[in-house]
């Protein structure tokens, strides 16, 4: 056995920059396509500064960009650390990194000038998701293969989940993606009307599910007892919960489509998984907040206890939301309006980017050698986050409650209380309450990627060093060791 | 802790990374293959053809314009079978509206109202003058305006490409219809083809009556 192995570090602090710089950039766009529905000026009649053509960057920017960074970064220091091996094939890991790059850039500049497939979250043409295919399958290559050579004999809890999106990210993005293209600018859809329309929410549901959901969950099975400094409150419930999570989770990608044209048992059984869905993940946010039992204190001192706590939170209420907004009587008055926006923003900067930001805070200063350059830039960040979430979704649950009561609404006659554009006029302040709400989000990346550049560059200053593997004795027989065991 | 499962079944999985992967590879799938697969089954037996003719060359191009434009992130397509929304945009969407959508266009969001009926609703001139500038027509709109449209000139050969490929994929143009395309979009601008291809939504691609 080699004595002298190392952590491969270098690609985990490379994704780390990435998801920073691709959050503000994200971010940024939402904030102005966010004017841009209460200013609709602002695109100064440019066609690719226009919010239609905009709107695909905003979401491909900030979950795929900057989620996707945060996840395969995270993902590659988890698996060496909980496997103390280190990451399988070191170049093929540098291209993983260039190659998500060059997709982020190539997508973020094609959308914009039209080349769209139109399919939400999966807009690109079709060039562009082979290399996504190519650069994914390749990110599973390193992430197997180091599994595989592990040194620990259990296979940690946080691995099962990136694996999982790992899978079902490759499924979808290629059955959803099937097209037969017409020249690099256009394709069509293998699929058509009511079909496509299924495929298409199977996707993207669990687009939402693997990418928002499951791989987060690994990053927050490895970092909530990392920073709670403490074992997760029980190992063995998380393993149910996975297995509940992904076999529950496929199922529910029809409750988008409540009161279409999809035949009805489709809309049913949709309905009747999204309810059930919301016992694992309760279980999985259950099981994160009660690892910080006996070490609450953690919320006055440090900010990534504080980001990880309340993104638990979150994740326990958009859930719950998404559950609720399931139920057909529900989803009759939430469906088309912003209160969708409201329970995507709640899980996403809620849970998603707080959850990124509290594992980034915990893993810069290992990453890189050094505590965080500025722990009052930290705390700022943490209110301006959190505030600013607040503003965006109560904002936009008012906005889409008055729109699905407008909407709704008759006179004694029996003929409806109001022309459409009412609700619209109704909605334009909430609009603005977003739009501040944004600001103050945006200003707090920008200060986390102020504190990262000035620690990564205090860190290049000292020459960071290559942290050696722990290399264990084997033992046969050990029971899913705490990480408190396995982690130095 | 007493779970309904023993603990003991999964240490097999835990420790093997090839069992894990192929487990969750089983899980993953059975949720889509059991809702996806009746469907295609379903959508093998409709034989829209008999009632619905595919898309003409101008309304195709039309519809490429509104897919690149990214309409369909603030308008739907999709009328639910609720009587506020059928008061309000007309008779519920069936499946077959949209078999030649290729992808589908029913949307998520309603920023502007549904547009799966909008066809004949307004003239072609205010159609025209809305897209170029919505808030001359209606000055609380937020919709954004498209001036560009008017700019760019349809091409016929690209057209024909596209047609060709719909043709593989099943839509029944003949060869007759392709060759009447570059005469049919023939100095036509996007702004034209746009036009076009709203003033036939829920006239065009709307089963007759006496067929349904
Ligand atoms: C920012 C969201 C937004 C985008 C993007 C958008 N619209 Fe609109 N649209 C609206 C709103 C709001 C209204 C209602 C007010 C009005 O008539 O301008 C509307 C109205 C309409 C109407 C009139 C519907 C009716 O029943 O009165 C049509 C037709 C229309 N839009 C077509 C389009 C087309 C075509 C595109 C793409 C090129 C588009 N819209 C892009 C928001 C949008
Ligand atoms: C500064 C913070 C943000 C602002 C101001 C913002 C703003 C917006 C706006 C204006 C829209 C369009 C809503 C509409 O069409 O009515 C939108 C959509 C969306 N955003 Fe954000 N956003 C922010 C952060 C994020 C983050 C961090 C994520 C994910 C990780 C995210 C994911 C999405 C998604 C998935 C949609 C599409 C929703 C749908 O189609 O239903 N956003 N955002
Ligand atoms: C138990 C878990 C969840 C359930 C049952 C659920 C359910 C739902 C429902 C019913 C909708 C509305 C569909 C519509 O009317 O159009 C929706 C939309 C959405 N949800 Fe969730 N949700 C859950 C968790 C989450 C989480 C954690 C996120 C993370 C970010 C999320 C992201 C989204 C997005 C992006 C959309 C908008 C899709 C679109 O229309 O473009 N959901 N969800």
């Amino acid at each position: 056995m080699q004595q002298n192995e190392t952590y491969n570090d270098h690609v985990v602090r490379l994704f780390l920059l990435a998801s920073a710089i691709w959050g503000v950039i994200g971010m940024s766009i939402g904030v102005y396509i966010a004017a841009q529905l209460q200013w609709p000026s602002l695109n100064f009649g440019i066609p690719w500064l226009t919010f239609s053509r905009l709107r695909p960057d905003h979401t491909f920017g900030v979950i795929f960009a900057f989620g996707g960074s945060a996840l395969m970064g995270t993902c590659y220091y988890v698996v060496q650390r909980t496997g103390h091996a280190r990451l399988a094939f070191t170049k093929l890991a540098t291209f993983t990194f260039w190659g998500w790059q060059l997709i982020c850039l190539l997508s973020m500049v094609t959308m914009p000038l039209g080349l769209t497939q139109s399919k939400e979250y999966a807009e690109p043409e079709w060039w562009i998701d082979i290399i996504i295919a190519v650069v994914w399958v390749s990110f599973g290559i390193v992430f197997f293969a180091t599994l595989a050579r592990r040194r620990i004999r259990h296979i940690y809890v946080a691995n099962w989940y990136y694996g999982a999106l790992i899978l079902a990210v490759a499924l979808l993005h290629i059955v959803n993606n099937l097209v037969i293209p017409v020249s690099f600018t256009k394709s069509y859809s293998v699929y058509s009307g009511a079909v496509d329309a299924m495929v298409q929410w199977w996707y993207g549901h669990n687009a939402v599910a693997f990418f928002l959901t499951a791989g987060f969950l690994g990053m927050m099975y490895y970092f909530v007892p990392r920073q709670a400094q403490q074992p997760l409150w029980s190992y063995r419930f998380s393993i149910v919960n996975f297995w509940a999570l992904i076999s529950v989770y496929m199922w529910a990608g029809s409750h988008h489509l409540l009161f279409t044209a999809l035949p009805d048992w489709v809309q049913s059984v949709g309905m009747a998984f999204s309810i059930l869905l919301l016992i694992p993940s309760w279980g999985s946010a259950a099981n994160g907040l009660l690892t910080f039992n006996g070490s609450w204190g953690k919320l006055k001192t440090d900010p990534a206890a504080k980001f990880m706590i309340l993104s638990l939170v979150f994740y326990a209420a958009s859930t719950f939301e998404g559950s609720m907004m399931a139920i057909k009587s529900v989803n009759s008055l939430s469906h088309y309006t912003d209160w969708t926006i409201a329970h995507v923003h709640s899980g996403s900067l809620g849970w998603v980017a707080m959850i990124t930001i509290g594992s980034l805070y915990a893993m810069a200063p290992r990453a890189l050698g050094r505590p965080m350059h500025s722990h009052a830039g930290m705390e700022l960040h943490f209110w301006l986050h959190m505030l600013g979430t607040l503003f965006y979704i109560c904002a936009m649950w008012a906005a889409g409650v008055t729109e699905g009561l407008m909407w709704r609404e008759t006179l004694p006659d029996g003929s409806l209380a109001h022309p459409f554009l009412d609700s619209l006029i109704a909605i334009r302040p909430y609009y603005v309450v977003r739009f501040v709400g944004g600001l103050f989000i945006v200003s707090g990346m920008v200060v986390m990627a102020w504190n990262l550049w000035h620690t990564a560059a205090a860190a290049r200053a000292h020459l960071i060093k290559a942290i050696p593997v722990p290399i264990p004795q084997p033992t046969p027989e050990q029971n899913p060791a705490p990480l408190a065991e396995t982690e130095r | 802790m007493k779970f309904p499962i023993r603990y003991e079944h999964f240490e097999a999985i835990e420790k093997r990374a090839w069992l894990l992967g192929v487990l969750t590879a089983v899980m993953i799938s059975i949720g889509g293959l059991a809702e996806i697969t009746p469907l295609f089954i379903e959508a093998n037996k409709v034989q829209p053809s008999e009632g619905l003719k595919p898309y003409s060359p101008l309304r195709l191009a039309g519809r490429d314009v509104y897919v690149r434009e990214g309409c369909y992130l603030c308008h739907s397509q999709m009328i639910r079978h609720q009587r506020f929304e059928t008061q309000r945009y007309g008779e519920f969407s069936a499946a077959s509206d949209s078999v030649y959508d290729r992808p589908f266009q029913w949307g998520s969001k309603r920023t502007g109202p549904d547009l799966a009926r909008v066809g004949g609703k307004y003239s072609d001139e205010w159609q025209h003058r809305h897209l170029e500038n919505p808030q001359q027509l209606v000055p609380e709109s937020n919709m954004p305006p498209y001036p560009w449209l008017t700019k760019k000139k349809i091409s016929g050969a690209d057209i024909q490409a596209r047609m060709r490929v719909l043709r593989i994929l099943g839509d029944p143009y003949s060869e007759a219809d392709i060759e009447s395309a570059l005469a049919a979009v023939d100095g036509k601008t996007e702004m034209d083809a746009l036009v076009a291809y709203l003033q036939g939504l829920g006239i065009d691609n709307v089963l007759p009556k006496a067929k349904q």
